[in-house]
């Protein structure tokens, strides 16, 4: 697991639990670098834009949950910032 | 767990406040670019709000994301509902949801 980035890691677990039509993730951390919540190594700070199935019908706060609950490890192991766009498909 | 004291100060924040917003710094100096763009956002659109640093009470912080179960900050509440972080409330304001619920609630 230390083996891969964490922006691997994410697209990992995000590809199990939505099985996306679309997936873009973008390591943001340099853009944050020195803030607090930045670490050295960055990988603190992402953007991510997910088209899924699994979203249709859900408000935007639950969406947001699921995200969160899919990468609670990584939430609470450093990851500080995850900027979310989730759409269901034809939104 | 919340914090007793903090989760009971989260439920009179937001009682007594119709628009709430947990962040980082103040309206006036915050210390986060996602704090900055939602207050920026509810100036934009007129909408008195009270805030609260959680930079400043680390039971604050921790609680906050615990009564919410969501694990980042800003977190915005209107009418004492939970409505999102950054993302959210930067959607609600592009779709023009937002505005039609402040205005709701402060009608309320």
């Amino acid at each position: 697991m230390t083996e891969l980035s964490r922006a691997a890691r994410l697209e990992a677990a995000l590809r199990t639990r939505f099985q996306p039509i679309f997936i873009e993730i973008v390591d943001d951390s340099g853009r944050h670098a020195g803030h607090a919540g930045a670490a050295p190594g960055g990988e603190t700070h992402f953007n991510v834009t997910l088209v899924s199935a699994a979203f249709s019908g859900l408000s935007r706060v639950a969406r947001s949950r699921a995200v969160h609950a899919a990468l609670a490890a990584e939430l609470e192991g450093g990851l500080h910032a995850l900027a979310l766009k989730l759409r269901a498909p034809g939104e | 767990m919340t914090d007793p004291s903090a989760e009971a100060r989260i439920q009179r924040d937001i009682a007594d406040n119709t628009v709430m917003l947990y962040m980082k710094g103040t309206p006036s100096f915050p210390q986060c670019g996602f704090s900055a763009r939602v207050v920026q956002i509810l100036n934009h659109l007129g909408a008195p709000f009270a805030s609260a640093n959680v930079l400043e009470d680390p039971a604050l912080r921790d609680g906050i994301k615990q009564f919410s179960q969501w694990p980042t900050i800003p977190q915005l509440y209107v009418g004492g509902e939970f409505v999102g972080g950054c993302d959210i409330v930067t959607e609600m304001f592009q779709s023009g949801e937002l505005e039609t619920l402040l205005r709701e609630k402060a009608a309320a």
